[in-house]
């Protein structure tokens, strides 16, 4: 069963001068449809300003679309009244990237994680305290740092505690904004195997936006690539990974570091969203281009395994991603003491 | 060997803050070859900007500095800024004048370090803008920095630092802010330019795969201290400290399993509250008794140096 169900969905932000007047508009999601199911984990990968953010606040209709359905547990969220919204807000909930602005620095971190239970009534009255232990323990920390300021917390810390607070009200749906992207590799580590602990114990249902392709490759069941506003690639993580069949999602790979010094493998800058290019928006950029590309619109098909390009059926095999081999069984090995304590 | 381009010889900065010394680098020891590019890496906080800034001659007036810095095998005070060694920021933006077009930026250097005449600085700065791979170069020039993408400026600024062809270019993560396929153009500018002048350049990241790509050298760091340095290639092969096995493993990969993440427990030390002897040993699962003295940085085979007593952990394995 599909949980989110994203239908056409367009939005547009005017642009203005400094006098005011419109200029035109970034078309910041420009007709994506997209479906997510129970219990699965979907990434949506791309680069800054592609539409990706903008594409997870309308899913949560925390800002409205210009165009297009959001349907969630079969329910169109449009057509919900305000009081309605706010009920179902407890299913939906956000964690941002940056974990020092998405708490409030007034709050201690036992009223940011009581709040949600609060609001939604999660637990009766009086038993918030217990609740918010139970969940302080359950992202890695102590009950008692629950008296604590965020500001006493680290970076990885106060991501703990954000999503203590996103899940405390038991959400369905789970919306993550480069949610480990700020931290650290040591501790974006940590962070994103609690993660995965979280999304399997509870069954969450996810959708991780990163820019990260390779904790994106970690940790999602089926990526979305977007590009310009659009969704260029989707397809179980496996297959996109290893059989790219978009140009854009080719290059998008081939640029992760770790694979050899090669050449770069693409010139220049992403268009405006503000004009995005005639016909296949990637022309521009695309070593494949033909004619047809800058005339007509490539549509996304619906495959399982899907990329909106007129070539998609011609191009020459992909080259799947080829990290250098580090360390082999020697660092395995070495590794294994990290997981299982104590080599003394 | 040639005079190194760069020699540190045991810095250690610290900051006098009103919660007490900040110890941000410690004994930190390493030589640039010419022409090479070594690279520094380790987690945010550990020492890496401060090092830079230290060799620019750049640090704030509350830093107390010991050690020696070499340049070109003298005090590196009396070289020169912008002819001699140059650096890249993670934010061009902070480093760019907003007042002036790009042109004129790289001019300006020209004229101040190679005493060019103003027409002939301009044009040589579109033609070291279009060796910078900025399309358009001569349009361009005449642009304002807010006019330009983030990819843009910081080729701007990579072409503004090697204008003067210095013997050392320092790059503080030049890619960070920057997506993968710019991030990609930019590191291969890098590389190309480096071997056109002949520069050498230190390469601060916390990316792994950027080091296993581009540097000959690699000096890792942890709580201000040099943990592990070694060729590139020698690192990624057989990693002798514990902390950078586990930054090995740390990090996602892009091909291959999904399985949990072998992570590090716990978080980097307190710069005001370091323990005592090796600064990993809260966190390392080798620690022995003999970790609460701290271990020398020794060589652990010609070339690899490792501060752990347990190093070669090879040992570890073996028994
Ligand atoms: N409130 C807004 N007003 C005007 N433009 C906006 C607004 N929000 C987003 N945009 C623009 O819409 C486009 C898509 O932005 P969005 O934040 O969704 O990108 P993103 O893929 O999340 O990027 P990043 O990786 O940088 O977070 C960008 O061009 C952005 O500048
Ligand atoms: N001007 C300063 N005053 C006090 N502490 C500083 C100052 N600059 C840096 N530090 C501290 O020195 C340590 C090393 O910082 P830095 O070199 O910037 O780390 P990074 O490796 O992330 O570049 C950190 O603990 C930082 O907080
Ligand atoms: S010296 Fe001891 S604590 Fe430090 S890294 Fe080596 S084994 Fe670990
Ligand atoms: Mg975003
Ligand atoms: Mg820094």
């Amino acid at each position: 069963m599909n949980l989110l169900e994203l239908r056409d969905l367009r939005k547009l932000f005017p642009v203005r001068d400094a006098l005011g007047r419109r200029r035109g508009a970034v078309r910041a999601v420009d007709g994506v449809s997209l479906s997510v199911a129970q219990g699965e984990v979907l990434a949506i990968v791309g680069e800054s300003g592609c539409g990706k953010s903008t594409l997870g606040r309308l899913a949560l209709r925390l800002i409205e679309p210009d165009e297009g359905q959001v349907r969630f547990a079969g329910e169109d969220l449009r057509a919900l009244s305000p009081a309605a919204l706010r009920a179902r807000r407890r299913d939906m909930q956000l964690i941002f990237q940056d974990p020092f602005a998405s708490l409030d620095p007034r709050m201690t971190v036992e009223a940011a994680i009581a709040e949600p239970l609060r609001l939604h009534g999660v637990v009766p009255r009086g038993q918030e305290s217990a609740k918010v232990a139970e969940w302080l323990e359950r992202v890695g920390l102590r009950a008692d740092h629950a008296r604590r300021w965020p500001h006493e917390f680290s970076g990885g810390q106060r991501q703990r505690i954000a999503i203590a607070r996103a899940l405390a009200s038991g959400p369905k749906l789970v919306i993550g904004d480069e949610p480990v992207s700020a931290l650290d590799v040591s501790i974006q580590a940590q962070v994103v195997n609690l993660l995965q602990d979280l999304i399997r114990d509870l069954g969450l249902t996810f959708v991780l936006i990163s820019h990260d392709l390779a904790v994106v490759r970690h940790i999602a069941d089926r990526v979305a690539v977007m590009y310009l506003g659009r969704i260029v690639e989707l397809g179980e993580t496996e297959q996109v990974f290893a059989r790219p069949r978009h140009p854009y999602t080719r290059a998008l790979l081939a640029a992760v570091p770790g694979q050899g010094a090669k050449a770069p493998p693409l010139a220049g800058d992403v268009p405006s969203p503000m004009s995005p290019p005639s016909g296949c928006r990637f022309h521009t950029r695309c070593a494949h281009a033909v004619a047809r590309c800058r005339e007509v619109d490539p549509m996304l098909p619906s495959e399982a395994h899907a990329a909106a390009c007129h070539l998609a059926a011609e191009l020459p095999a992909a080259v799947a991603p080829h990290e250098t081999e580090t360390g082999g069984e020697r660092l395995r090995r070495l590794q294994a003491f990290f997981t299982q304590g104590t080599a003394a | 060997m040639s005079t190194p381009v760069l020699e540190l010889d045991s810095l250690s900065v610290g900051f006098a803050t009103d919660r007490g010394l900040v110890r941000a680098v410690e004994a930190v020891s390493f030589r640039v070859a010419p022409g090479e590019m070594l690279a520094v890496v380790g987690e945010s906080g550990c020492g890496k900007s401060v090092t830079a800034l230290a060799v620019m001659g750049l640090l704030p007036g509350s830093a107390q500095v010991g050690g020696r810095i070499l340049f070109d095998g003298r005090d590196a005070r009396e070289a020169q800024r912008g002819r001699d060694l140059a650096m890249v920021f993670q934010e061009p933006m902070t480093s760019l004048n907003p007042a002036f077009t790009a042109g004129e930026q790289v001019a300006e250097a020209l004229r101040k370090h190679r005493g060019l005449a103003p027409r002939a600085a301009f044009d040589a700065a579109v033609e070291m803008l279009s060796r910078a791979h900025i399309p358009d170069a001569a349009r361009r020039a005449r642009q304002y920095p807010h006019q330009l993408s983030g990819g843009m400026r910081q080729r701007v600024m990579i072409a503004m630092a090697l204008a003067c062809r210095p013997r050392l270019l320092l790059c503080d993560e030049p890619t960070t802010a920057l997506d993968v396929t710019v991030q990609a153009q930019i590191m291969a500018l890098l590389d190309e330019l480096r071997r056109e002048t002949g520069t050498a350049v230190v390469l601060i990241t916390h990316d792994l795969g950027v080091v296993a790509d581009r540097a000959d050298q690699v000096a890792v760091m942890y709580a201000g201290r040099v943990v592990e340095a070694a060729p590139a290639a020698q690192l990624f092969a057989t990693p002798q400290h514990p902390y950078t096995v586990g930054l090995l493993g740390a990090a996602p990969r892009l091909v291959g399993g999904g399985g949990r993440l072998a992570s590090i427990e716990g978080t980097v030390p307190d710069p005001l509250n370091l323990p005592p002897g090796c600064r990993f040993a809260p966190r390392c699962p080798f620690a022995v008794a003999r970790c609460n003295e701290a271990p020398p940085l020794a060589e652990v085979s010609p070339g690899h140096s490792a501060a752990c007593w347990r190093a070669p952990l090879d040992q570890v394995l073996a028994a």
